[in-house]
């Protein structure tokens, strides 16, 4: 019984793939944190610690190497920042990095002024509020990176079922597409088309059209014989009223939502109308629920490994609002006048601890090393079955 | 098990039913195979047994179906997905998931059944069709074989107690074919699955089936032992034809039947002599040497990291049909597009006339190689078979009604107000060959051109290509179908993994192929390869008799 701990420990490390909720809430939290600030030494905290964890738990499936996407359209989205404030007139404040010559614009356009001198605290502001957005993209890609995306959509409530496989069905079109229009593209070149201008548009739109819809009627006939769409009988007046409660639902908790971030609105149309929308929106999903009979093949359990990631990304969430709500100080450096970031060492703490999972997390098993075991398995029957 | 009651189903907008007066029974328990031309209504009736036709394609079913008492008029197919389990032509526009283990439990899913017992399922099916180690794969990463397999065992999982199959191994090579077919068998024989089974290549099924159903094309049917059907069907396989013409009785099914009774035969062949090769034999030494048409030397194709050729030399020469042969995905397409220049070629020369086709425009390369690719309707983009017809001419700048001439010499009577689309597939297949061949190619190369094609499509295809090396051209057969190749090929060409392995008279290499030979030299030994040169044989053995 002494190794007990020890026993446990190693059945909660052992490598499996974590429930795609633990991650999107890691990650989330860790957006929200990063959408509290500007400064750019916790930002840049943030993004490391995404980094490290993406680095230390991602698997070696297609939508796992897509992080390195995401690190590119955050870098553009910093540089865009920059380079806007740098070609619409950089310079507030006093601090001139350079001048660049002005181009002058005619009247009407007065208030615009392109070029010119441009300031430090311009660019650095351009930076942070750049830099900002970028975080956030990073902790949304290494969420994606992380977990299925289609796995995702699998947990969805029941009642979301069929707009789940929609959406599935429609993320695997698009591989297909492009397969169909390159394969049509190079049928084009036997018939002597060089595959450009309005002429050959034509020769390859109507037979990837003509695919595109056979390939869609096969899949409906292939579904419909598979038992999609199967459901239990419920008579007509319970699906009208589940139907027209998810709507109105849906439609207050909009109408919630733009009353709560926008302060001129009257209150009633904020958090009460939010809650009676949810609460409206949750009974239709009840409902029509109950319609759909279907189970789930290997759903992926919500263990402890899952509590501990997801609680990870909450915890730096919830921290930064509280600590930056009590001292805010360090919320956005100050760029009138100029001076260098700080950051305190509670911060910094606290954003490490969304850097856990790293450690913490059981490791994502490789389709290589599955691949790998497999064929050594293989030739070890053949080894036993030679002579 | 499944019972056909009076049934007669008609199209909308179709002059006459697609079945008619349909009485058919089905005992649960036995595989089998349905027969007859394409448009005689083949996928009609399997649609017919799990509800698809009429509730998802239109249409008016008049009578009853009942497959396990249910009545398919209350039941539509999502209800009877439990019973029935449907397996498409193409298994990869079939598949709604991404993996092989998903897959197989999507069905079970829809049908509400607990994860305990899915995950149970799951592992009996793979471990039944030997699909275990690829449990994680992405699907369209499986070879055509292997997704035969995953289809039919993503319907297995939900229990059905029938399995009906529209074609399925008209995309495979033999080997591939070979596993699908054992599968099935495996699932009729161990657990009692009533299969049926629409097969164009019936030379791979009919030994297995216990029961032929044969569509004779005017919307009847004709049911009864393999045996007795065959005797009297219009379609049937090579073996079967060499029973009948050599009066065997009873009419044999299998090559190892067929070898029993052909004793006697064999020893009179052996008098007769060889066969006349159907044309002179180009690689008989003595013989004069042809025109070489193309010279390959050192071609090399590769997809990322993947060699898909590997420094192949191939010469063609004028007036020979080459057949390409080699499992699915051993460079044969690589290696005909890359030959035709409209292909990626990494390394290696192509001459054709002087000329490299990879490197002259498009337009001078169809001129110098026409290639009829594997989806030949990629090629048709226009409204009317006439609108094609005046588009090729233009194309190759030829006098307005040349492709319409030659359309009308390869199949004649095709209406020029006709949709591309609406015409069977011998008769489009005709169609994209007129409009490669207007450009007046010295080689002509066909990848997979029998795909869908019934026999007698096929016999048109074999006469087409023929009087096409007849007229002076280098013709290329990729293909699968050993019968086709026995009947047009005087050279086979095989390759295995971007390499050529074999190459020379196709009596020789296909003859001793374990996995190729045609099913009458499978019968009769090497030399001799189909049942028109037997016939041949012997009609030499009885005027030589008479004189």
């Amino acid at each position: 019984m002494t190794d007990r701990p020890g026993t446990r420990w190693r059945s909660y490390y052992l490598p499996r793939t974590l429930h795609p909720g633990a991650w999107w809430v890691w990650a989330l939290g860790l957006a929200v944190a990063a959408s509290r600030t500007t400064n750019p030494l916790l930002l840049a905290l943030i993004l490391a610690v995404a980094c490290t964890v993406v680095v230390a738990r991602r698997g070696d499936a297609p939508w796992a190497l897509a992080f390195r996407l995401y690190l590119y359209v955050g870098a553009f989205i910093v540089l865009m920042r920059v380079v806007f404030r740098i070609v619409f007139g950089g310079n507030q404040g006093g601090t001139i990095l350079f001048t660049l010559p002005t181009v002058p614009l005619p009247d009407w356009l007065a208030g615009i002024r392109l070029l010119g001198a441009v300031s430090a605290e311009s660019v650095l502001g351009g930076f942070y509020d750049g830099l900002r957005l970028a975080t956030m993209i990073v902790c949304i890609g290494a969420a994606n990176a992380l977990a299925n995306p289609k796995r995702l959509l699998k947990t969805v409530p029941s009642a979301l079922y069929d707009v789940g496989s929609a959406v599935v069905v429609a993320l695997s079109v698009f591989p297909q597409l492009a397969e169909s229009v390159q394969r049509v593209r190079r049928a084009r070149r036997l018939r002597g088309g060089s595959g450009r201008g309005l002429r050959a548009l034509r020769g390859i739109l109507i037979p990837v059209l003509e695919d595109a819809l056979d390939r869609s009627l096969l899949l409906a006939s292939a579904m419909d014989s598979r038992g999609y769409g199967r459901s239990a009988q419920v008579p007509q007046g319970t699906r009208l009223v589940a139907g027209a409660c998810t709507v109105a639902g849906l439609l207050g908790v909009c109408v919630g939502v733009y009353g709560v971030l926008d302060g001129t609105t009257p209150r009633y149309l904020g958090l009460p109308m939010l809650v009676v929308g949810l609460a409206l929106a949750a009974a239709g999903f009840v409902l029509t629920g109950r319609r759909v009979r279907r189970s789930r093949y290997r759903p992926d359990p919500w263990g402890l490994a899952e509590s501990v990631v997801a609680g990870s990304g909450v915890a730096v969430g919830l921290l930064l609002y509280g600590l930056l709500s009590v001292d805010p100080t360090n919320l956005h450096p100050s760029l009138f006048p100029l001076n260098w970031p700080q950051a305190e060492v509670s911060l910094v703490v606290s954003i490490l601890v969304g850097a856990l999972p790293a450690v913490l997390a059981p490791p994502t098993p490789l389709t290589v090393d599955e691949i790998r075991s497999a064929g050594t398995r293989h030739t070890a029957d053949l080894v036993g079955v030679a002579p | 098990m499944i019972r056909f009651e009076d049934v007669t189903v008609t199209y909308v907008g179709a002059e006459r039913p697609a079945l008619r007066d349909v009485d058919l029974e089905l005992p649960e328990g036995e595989l089998t195979l349905v027969v007859g031309r394409t448009g005689a209504g083949k996928s009609t009736l399997l649609r017919a047994i799990n509800g698809l036709v009429p509730h998802f394609t239109g249409g008016h079913l008049e009578g009853r179906v009942t497959v396990d008492g249910l009545d398919t008029r209350d039941h539509p197919p999502r209800e009877l997905a439990h019973v029935v389990g449907m397996v498409g032509q193409d298994p990869l526009a079939g598949f709604v998931t991404d993996t092989v283990e998903e897959e197989l439990a999507y069905g079970m899913e829809q049908l509400a059944v607990p994860p305990e017992v899915m995950r149970k399922r799951v592992e009996e099916t793979l471990d039944l069709l030997g699909i275990a180690e690829l449990r994680r794969r992405p699907l369209r990463t499986l070879s055509g074989g292997q997704q035969q397999r995953v289809a039919i065992g993503a319907v297995l999982t939900m229990g059905p107690r029938v399995l009906v199959l529209d074609e399925p191994t008209s995309a495979l090579d033999p080997t591939a074919a070979e596993d699908a077919l054992a599968a099935i068998t495996r699932l009729v024989h161990d657990l009692g699955i009533t299969a049926v089974v629409a097969e164009h290549r019936m030379e791979r099924v009919v030994q297995y089936a216990d029961r032929v159903v044969l569509l004779p094309g005017d919307g009847v049917v004709v049911s009864g032992p393999p045996a007795e059907v065959l005797a009297i069907s219009p379609v049937a396989p090579p073996v079967v034809e060499l029973g009948r013409v050599a009066g065997w009785s009873p009419l044999p099914l299998s090559v190892r039947d067929a070898r029993r009774l052909a004793g006697p035969l064999r020893e009179s062949l052996r008098l007769a002599g060889a066969p006349g090769a159907p044309s002179p034999d180009p690689l008989r030494p003595g013989a004069p040497p042809r025109e070489v048409a193309l010279e390959a030397r050192k071609v090399v194709v590769r997809y990322g990291d993947v060699l898909a050729v590997r420094g192949v030399d191939l010469t063609l020469e004028r007036g020979t049909v080459t057949a390409l042969m080699g499992r699915n995905g051993s460079g044969k397409s690589s290696l005909l597009w890359a030959l035709q220049g409209s292909g990626p070629r990494h390394a290696g020369t192509v001459a054709v006339q002087g000329q490299d086709p990879g490197t002259v425009p498009a337009k001078v390369a169809r001129e110098l190689v026409g290639l009829v690719p594997q989806s030949a309707s990629d090629l048709l983009y226009l409204e009317t078979v006439d609108a094609e017809c005046a588009a090729a001419d233009q194309e190759s700048g030829r006098e307005a009604g040349a492709a319409r001439a030659l359309l009308d010499r390869i199949a004649p009577g095709i209406a020029g107000d006709r949709h591309p689309r609406d015409l069977s597939e011998g008769q489009r297949l005709s169609l994209v060959l007129a409009v490669q061949l207007v450009a007046a190619p010295d080689v002509l190369m066909l990848d997979e051109p029998t795909r869908g094609l019934d026999y007698g499509a096929k016999d048109e295809l074999a006469r087409i290509v023929g009087e096409l090396a007849a007229a002076g051209r280098a013709v290329v057969v990729a293909t699968h179908d050993v019968e086709f190749v026995a009947h047009v090929a005087e050279r086979v060409v095989v390759m295995a993994e971007g390499e050529i392995v074999a190459d020379g008279d196709a009596a020789e290499v296909i003859g001793a192929s374990p996995m190729f030979a045609p099913q009458v030299a499978k019968v009769l030994g090497p030399p001799w390869l189909t049942v028109s040169q037997v016939v041949e044989a012997r009609l030499g053995i009885l005027t030589g008799g008479a004189r």
